[in-house]
């Protein structure tokens, strides 16, 4: 069930989403997911979906396969949004007893799918260009500033990457001691929601243990490896700002600019 | 040449003691040299002190008392320390608990970003080290993607990319499958015949020691044999009492010199067992044709079946793009009382097949019938009492407070009154030898392979009908191995459970099976006896699976037209038809 989320997972390839430096993409994403919560007119959301596609478009993943991936979400994303028919007053367009369907209430419901269609875009296309190890990188770069006022900026980025790593792991083990478990008749599927999570406990145990121990044997494996923190630390890949970072973003600014045009000469 | 490792009467404690209130001693006075560019191998039981020798070595332990010395450096120096894990570098166990980053190349690249090497120099070094693997294809993979075999290629050039002059491997084998362990130990003979790397593997299969340079055994935290591999195999019954065994050949050997054949040197592998038994035996295509397997079928009802499958298929996850078929009309009938095998390779399918059996998997089409009962996700409760399905290391799953809790875990659920339940569980650990006073304790205070038989016994105490294992002697060294399945002829025997086992032991699944199925690519290729299912090598071949040492040398004996049975599952049958021979042939010259 897990394992059909393909959203966000990182595509390899070498566009230039993908080469672009993690923290000028860390920086867009936020400034374009801001910009979605300001759009107001047809206009504006008309423009910045484009920018979005075209985003999409330079990212080189195969359009079918986005479909694809924004698939599972699609369902949640409709329901949030039509449940907005019901709550916006307005001129109804029709009346079953209390319910009241209005223009404003369908074009309100309309325009809040979309949005919220953009950000899960703009978020996966951040993850899709970036490999994990990357973004952790960008991560630490950005937060070294605060360092001195205590931020661990290496260490989070190293539990980050690590948690990242093990994630796949870990959901194998949950699934292996949740048969294991099954087969010597504990019962997952039904019973009061009481009953139910306390059948959870035979797996969190036993998932715990092993967490742990994992933990321990990655320890031993990193000192083996010589890891003593970040300090003289380099890196396979270093991250570092290139032209494209800055004329990227700078046509990025633009665009945004024209975007949001209308408001200031209108 | 000079030494690599020097280790002058090591002692290490832990800090946890015993009952007795005495700290445990794990290394007890080691003391032994390993010359630059030596291929050693460390035998030795679960809990003989292997493992924390291994971490002595790279200074990721300090001994209490003695000096380690990797190549002129002393690990007590804390200065150094780093330096002797750059020249020293240890591959572990588990292959998914080493492995930190996200992709296979910035694996790698972990240790020398430690080192601070510079961006080229660390590109330079992970592609090389990638293509002394075999793995540069996989650099952008994810490592769960692979196997673990490939995982722990992708550990050893993890430690390469250190630019080590010696590599530690502790039990680095012992999780993997044979084909895992194949791509593994030939990375290692390169390593070592290429470039000059000092090689230490620990491990307790008997085969990987064969062909080393310097072999080493280890019980109770001492040395107690060292030498070539040729003088350490003549040592069979200290050999056994350590609690190891001798590769099958050997062994063959070693019953023969003590049943009054003149042996100078017991031979260690087929081709000097042949050259062997040319000398014994003279005569070829002798009139007297003894009978092409003289083996005793070994005994069951095959005429009650208990478990009936029909054009089984299962698909995982249909309908999503990773989809995937795991079964492809499998027919296979279980019959009562019987021990069935199941062979094949890494994803052929067997665990999934095994897993419709008590219902934790549905068939996508066909049926699965248990002793009357449909499988189809009703009577899951009935079903799973009747089959009991102990996964791969099953001591993973323990979870109470106490091994008493843990093992009743399952009967709580069937609602059976506190009675029958004390006298089920004690009727248990009789029978897996579990000594009654472990019952209050925790299981996680327990060793390795009592909690493997206490997570047995949760199962056993069930009563099932049916008792299905998967890999049951993974990790087990060959005297833990041997005692699970004495527990499973026992049980077969005294109780008359109908046993399948899923194992890559072919040794095991020869000696112990009556009947065998092989698996292929989801589908069941063959289901005979042992003994005709091995000796169709060439198609086991095929399905890159192999059969018992034991079985591959009379193979041969057999084509060279000696007068000896074509297949034997044994040690002890091989004896027996070699001794026919021999007393033949020598009672007719006279």
């Amino acid at each position: 069930m897990i394992d059909n989320i393909t959203l966000g997972q990182y595509i390899p390839g070498n566009s230039i989403l993908h080469r672009l430096d993690p923290r000028t993409k860390i920086f867009w994403t936020t400034l374009l997911m801001v910009a979605t919560f300001l759009i107001e007119s047809w206009a504006e959301y008309l423009m910045m979906g484009l920018f979005i596609l075209l985003l999409l478009l330079i990212s080189g993943v195969p359009i079918r396969q986005s479909i694809k991936g924004v698939k599972p979400l699609l369902f949640i994303l409709a329901i949030t949004a039509v449940l907005n028919i019901f709550f916006t007053g307005g001129t109804p367009v029709f009346e079953i007893g209390p319910v009241k369907v209005t223009y404003e209430g369908i074009f309100a419901a309309i325009k809040l799918f979309l949005r919220l269609l953009m950000l899960v875009i703009t978020a996966s296309l951040m993850t899709i260009t970036t490999t994990p190890m990357t973004m952790t990188d960008g991560i630490e770069k950005l937060l070294k500033p605060f360092e001195r006022i205590g931020v661990p900026a290496h260490e989070i980025a190293m539990m980050m990457s690590i948690a990242l790593r093990f994630i796949p792991t870990l959901l194998d083990e949950t699934n292996r001691i949740m048969k294991a478990q099954a087969s010597r008749g504990a019962n997952f599927d039904t019973g009061s929601i009481f009953s139910r999570i306390k059948s959870f406990i035979p797996v969190l145990v036993p998932l715990f243990v092993s967490a742990f121990k994992r933990a321990d044997e990655l320890a031993e494996a990193m000192e083996s490896r010589c890891y003593r923190g970040g300090k003289g630390r380099t890196r396979l890949k270093e991250i570092h700002y290139s032209k494209l970072d800055f004329s990227v973003s700078l046509a990025g600014i633009a665009l945004l600019g024209i975007i949001f045009s209308g408001r200031f000469f209108l | 040449m000079n030494d690599m490792i020097k280790t002058d009467n090591i002692y290490y404690e832990y800090m946890t003691q015993n009952e007795d209130g005495i700290a445990v001693q794990a290394v007890k006075g080691v003391s032994m040299s390993i010359k630059q560019g030596q291929f050693v191998v460390v035998l030795g039981r679960n809990g003989s002190g292997k493992s924390t020798l291994a971490r002595l070595l790279n200074g990721l332990l300090i001994p209490g008392k003695g000096t380690v010395i990797i190549d002129g450096i002393d690990t007590h120096n804390d200065e150094l320390i780093w330096e002797v894990r750059r020249t020293l570098g240890l591959v572990f166990q588990n292959p998914d608990n080493q492995i930190v980053a996200t992709t296979v190349e910035e694996d790698v690249a972990f240790g020398p970003e430690n080192l601070g090497i510079s961006p080229d120099g660390i590109r330079k070094r992970v592609d090389d080290s990638l293509k002394m693997v075999d793995m540069e294809k996989y650099s952008e993979y994810s490592p769960h993607m692979l196997s673990g075999g490939q995982k722990q290629r992708i550990a050893i050039a993890g430690i390469l990319a250190m630019e080590p002059k010696c590599i530690v491997l502790d039990e680095a084998t012992s999780m993997l499958d044979p084909r895992g362990r194949k791509e593994v130990m030939v990375v290692l003979k390169k390593l070592n015949r290429e470039k000059g790397i000092t090689i230490v593997h620990i491990t307790h299969h008997m085969e990987e020691a064969v062909e080393a340079d310097l072999v080493m055994v280890m019980e109770d935290g001492r040395l107690v044999l060292a030498g070539t591999p040729r003088q350490i195999f003549e040592n069979v019954e200290e050999l056994r009492k350590a609690g190891l065994d001798v590769p099958q050949i050997t062994a063959l050997a070693y019953d023969l010199r003590k049943s009054g054949v003149r042996m100078d040197v017991l031979p260690l592998n087929k081709d000097e067992m042949v050259n062997t038994i040319r000398r014994l035996i003279k005569r070829k295509n002798s009139k007297r044709l003894i009978s092409s397997s003289n083996q005793t079928e070994k005994e069951y009802n095959p005429d009650s079946p208990i478990i009936k499958v029909r054009d089984l298929s299962h698909i995982y996850m249909q309908g999503s793009a990773f989809q995937q078929k795991a079964l492809n009309g499998i027919n296979l009938t279980v019959n009562k009382g019987e021990i069935l095998g199941i062979i094949g390779q890494t994803g052929s399918g067997k665990s999934t097949l095994v897993q419709h059996f008590n219902g934790i998997l549905k068939a996508t089409s066909g049926t699965v019938e248990v002793d009357g009962l449909k499988a189809d996700g009703k009577d899951l409760k009935e079903l799973r009492q009747k089959v009991g399905l102990i996964f791969q290391y099953p001591e993973h799953q323990l979870f109470e407070e106490t091994v008493y809790k843990d093992i009743v875990f399952g009967l709580t659920r069937l609602g059976i009154d506190a009675r029958e339940m004390k006298k089920r569980v004690f009727h248990v650990i009789d029978l897996l030898g579990i000594s009654p006073e472990l019952l209050d304790k925790s299981p996680f205070e327990l060793s390795g392979g009592q909690k493997r038989r206490v997570a047995i016994a949760g199962v056993l105490v069930m009563k099932p009908k049916v008792l299905i294992l998967d890999e049951p002697t993974a990790g087990l060294d060959p005297q833990g191995s041997l005692e699970v399945f004495k527990i499973l002829s026992r049980l077969n025997q005294q109780e008359g459970t109908t046993i399948i086992i899923i194992s890559h032991n072919m040794e095991e699944i020869a000696a112990f099976c009556h009947r065998v199925a092989v698996m292929n690519k989801g589908r069941l290729v063959f289901c005979d006896t042992a003994s005709n299912v091995f000796s169709r090598y060439e198609e086991l071949r095929s399905y890159n699976l192999d059969i018992p040492k034991i079985t591959d040398l009379f193979r041969e004996l057999h084509d060279l037209g000696y007068n000896l049975p074509k297949t034997v599952l044994t040690v002890e049958e091989a004896r027996d038809s070699i001794l026919g021979v021999i007393d033949a042939e020598t009672g007719g010259m006279e």
